[in-house]
């Protein structure tokens, strides 16, 4: 035997192998369907699905397709969990930065605050904040208003709504200001680097964005109309808040509860990566004159975030796929539309619950791929 | 060494052997849910997670309602002891796959008897147990005493998986209310957030919202409102392909509403085995081989009565006695001005 045959040989026999289970499990259960009269094929997907969702981003009724439901499933599912991701790092840095801090209160409500909520299984968390909240707050007709005009009642959180006209136009002047401010920022650099000049770029920047979109405001391009919501009487002691934007409280449980409990992770990447920076650095940057938040920007940040990246993703991957659990609290995300409801209704269990596990698959992958992408922007870079 | 691998061979020979003979001295009617029910020595019958009066299951773990006594027959048919039933709490979601997959070869879990289900997705619906209607609970401050009074923005809690669902968005297309489905998984999460005061209704089987009630807080405080929108017979369902369990599911259950309309019970049916009526000797297997159809003796439906007792018993026991449905409405015999009618046993 050569040498080379002796490498390829256990690939190609693992490779077999790895085929012959597949084959076995799908003739297997082709077998198993085929004797208890079901048939297998998507076709069904083009079929009317007859049921209502509580909350969906598109247009949607019981007349629309499976097909279509699975896209309200799907569209629930990635709203839950880029709002999830996006609140678990704001929260997650903040607190990892916490447990760093010289102040011994700050310190310790970090500490306590990542042991509790990364130890309690976090479905009894969703749990807690769907039905001890919900018990907790008022009904629709009890409510005093939030931050003027919003409401949060048992029923969901009730927010005025914004009704724009020429809202395009609004958009492209944002594009302006952050194509102008692109180019100004890369201006100041190299009046920075030509002629040691600084400009104030951050105040530029903020008075750009503000600027151009009020402008078209001032002009009367663009105009703004906000929709209140009311309280509507629906029977004797039934009431709801009619008009707006309502959120479900289902999300609002669902967001809470993945946040609180993925920010504990994210909070301790954060600090592992803030300490995996050797103390010579900031030492070193202190010594040449950087000021404390720039050493922060300049020095600790740009080479704790190596460090912080790849765990992390696994963090942002966990939050998609725990965002399955919104099923218990009635949050009609993936699995509670699709593999849930879908799959009553039809009986397709092997379709849809394929179908369930390609979706998060690709979901997940999609996730990697970018957070590889910016590990590779920010890597070091070796000339 | 060698000494143990020879004894290992001979050891599998002969247990290969005993097992090839007793598959051979099955006689006449062949079913592989039987011979595996009684090998097992336990029928496997799904249940809900707990609705009173259907399956339910007390502090130490005992299964009650007139859903679990449809195994409890089976059993005392097929086993001779109405105990030997093992029972597997299933969600709506679960049931069917539960099913077809074989982790359970009777469902009898207050299932909608419908044409997609038993057409479709690999089950056969035996017969109706309990016939419901679909209706709406309300809080009884509310002031809404019917489904009229329901306007656009109600919110409605209810279950996923069911035809519920379905009927909901009929009857809410149909009269133009715009609506908000809540569906949760389980029927506990249901009633809790009901309860809490997310929903204005909780719509589901009429007798489900009956015995729920007796689960809140105040159950005082809901009531069903009168209308019915929808039919719900509900009923045991077996595995497509084994029509010899099926008669046995069918005929257990059969024979214990024909023992109420030949007023045969628990404690008075030993006594009727010399009975005059040849038709009520046929049911207490006293006259003729009805048993011997699906390989079963002649004593299966006597057991069945004595062990499990009527329909009406049944019924007076679980729904009736326990306030979830004092009246039986539908669910009276035939003769006594219900729809409960079986063909006859002979």
């Amino acid at each position: 035997m050569t040498n080379k045959s002796k490498r390829i040989l256990p690939q190609i026999l693992t490779l077999v192998l790895v085929v012959l289970i597949f084959g076995f499990f799908t003739i297997n259960a082709q077998m198993n369907m085929s004797n208890r009269g079901i048939d297998f094929g998507y076709g069904f997907l083009g079929q009317e699905s007859s049921f209502d969702v509580q909350f969906s981003l598109i247009d949607y009724d019981g007349s629309h397709s499976y097909a279509r439901a699975y896209l309200v499933g799907l569209l629930n599912t990635i709203l839950v969990s880029v709002l999830g991701i996006i609140f678990c790092t704001i929260l997650g840095v903040i607190v990892g930065i916490a447990r760093l801090s010289t102040n011994y209160l700050i310190r310790t409500t970090a500490a306590w605050y990542v042991e509790f909520f990364r130890n309690v299984p976090l479905l009894l968390q969703i749990f807690f904040w769907y039905y001890a909240a919900l018990r907790a707050l008022p009904l629709p007709e009890n409510t005093e208003p939030l931050f003027g005009a919003t409401y949060l009642t048992v029923k969901g959180y009730y927010m005025p709504g914004f009704i724009w006209e020429n809202f395009d136009i609004l958009i492209y002047s944002i594009l302006a200001a952050i194509i102008s401010i692109i180019v100004i920022r890369s201006y100041a650099k190299k009046l920075q680097e030509e002629k040691g000049q600084q400009l104030p770029v951050f105040l530029i920047s903020l008075g750009l964005l503000i600027v151009l979109p009020a402008l078209t405001f001032i002009t009367g391009i663009v105009q703004l109309e906000v929709e209140l919501p009311v309280l509507k009487q629906l029977s004797k002691t039934s009431f709801i808040y009619d008009g707006g934007v309502s959120v479900p409280p289902e999300l609002i449980a669902l967001v809470l509860a993945l946040s609180l409990y993925t920010a504990t992770f994210v909070a301790e990447c954060v600090r592992a990566g803030i300490q995996g920076v050797s103390k010579g650095q900031k030492e070193a940057a202190a010594s040449v004159g950087l000021t404390p938040n720039q050493i922060l920007k300049l020095v600790i940040m740009p080479q704790a975030l190596r460090i912080i990246i790849p765990p992390t993703t696994n963090q942002y991957l966990n939050l998609t796929k725990n965002s399955s659990l919104a099923a218990a609290i009635a949050y009609p995300d993936l699995v509670l539309v699709f593999a849930g409801t879908a799959l009553m209704q039809t009986g397709r269990a092997i379709e849809i619950v394929s179908i369930t596990m390609l979706t998060y698959l690709t979901l997940s992958l999609a996730i990697s791929l970018l957070m590889n992408w910016y590990n590779k922007k920010i890597a070091i870079k070796e000339k | 060494m060698l000494k143990i691998v020879r004894n290992f061979v001979l050891f599998f020979s002969a247990a290969i052997l005993l097992a090839a003979c007793q598959q051979g001295g099955g006689s006449g009617k062949k079913s592989k849910t039987l011979d595996n029910t009684k090998k097992a020595g336990f029928v496997k019958c799904g249940v809900s997670q707990g609705l009173p009066g259907f399956s339910n299951a007390d502090a130490s773990g005992n299964w009650t309602g007139i859903d679990v006594d449809v195994c409890r027959a089976v059993a005392a048919a097929v086993l001779g002891d109405s105990e030997k039933v093992k029972y597997f709490p299933l969600s709506a979601k679960e049931r069917f796959t539960a099913l077809t997959s074989g982790e359970i070869d009777v469902l009898s879990r207050n299932t909608t008897w419908t044409l997609s289900r038993d057409a479709d997705i690999g089950l056969t619906f035996v017969g109706v147990n309990f016939y419901d209607g679909q209706g709406f609970m309300v809080r009884k401050n509310s002031g809404i005493n019917s489904v009229k009074d329901f306007k656009d923005g109600i919110s409605a809690c209810t279950n996923i998986g069911t035809t519920t669902e379905l009927n909901m968005r009929d009857f809410f297309n149909s009269r133009n209310i715009k609506y908000e489905p809540v569906a949760f998984e389980k029927a506990d999460e249901v009633v809790a957030a009901y309860d809490a005061g997310r929903c204005d209704t909780y719509t589901t089987d009429k007798s489900g919202l009956a015995a729920q009630r007796t689960k809140m807080k105040n159950p005082d405080e809901h009531k069903v409102l009168p209308e019915t929108i929808s039919k719900e017979p509900l009923g045991p369902v077996v595995r497509q392909g084994d029509s010899v369990w099926e008669d046995i599911v069918r005929w257990s259950l059969n024979t214990m509403i024909e023992a109420e309309e030949y007023g045969i019970n628990s404690s008075n049916a030993d006594s009727m085995t010399s009975s005059d009526n040849p038709q009520i000797k046929r049911l207490v297997g006293a006259e003729g081989e009805l048993g011997a159809a699906f390989g079963l003796d002649n004593e299966w439906s006597l057991r069945i009565i004595k062990q499990v007792g009527n329909y009406g018993e049944s019924y007076k026991k679980h729904i009736a006695d326990t306030g979830i449905l004092p009246k039986r409405g539908p669910n009276e015999l035939w003769t006594k001005g219900g729809i409960l009618y079986v063909p006859p046993a002979r």
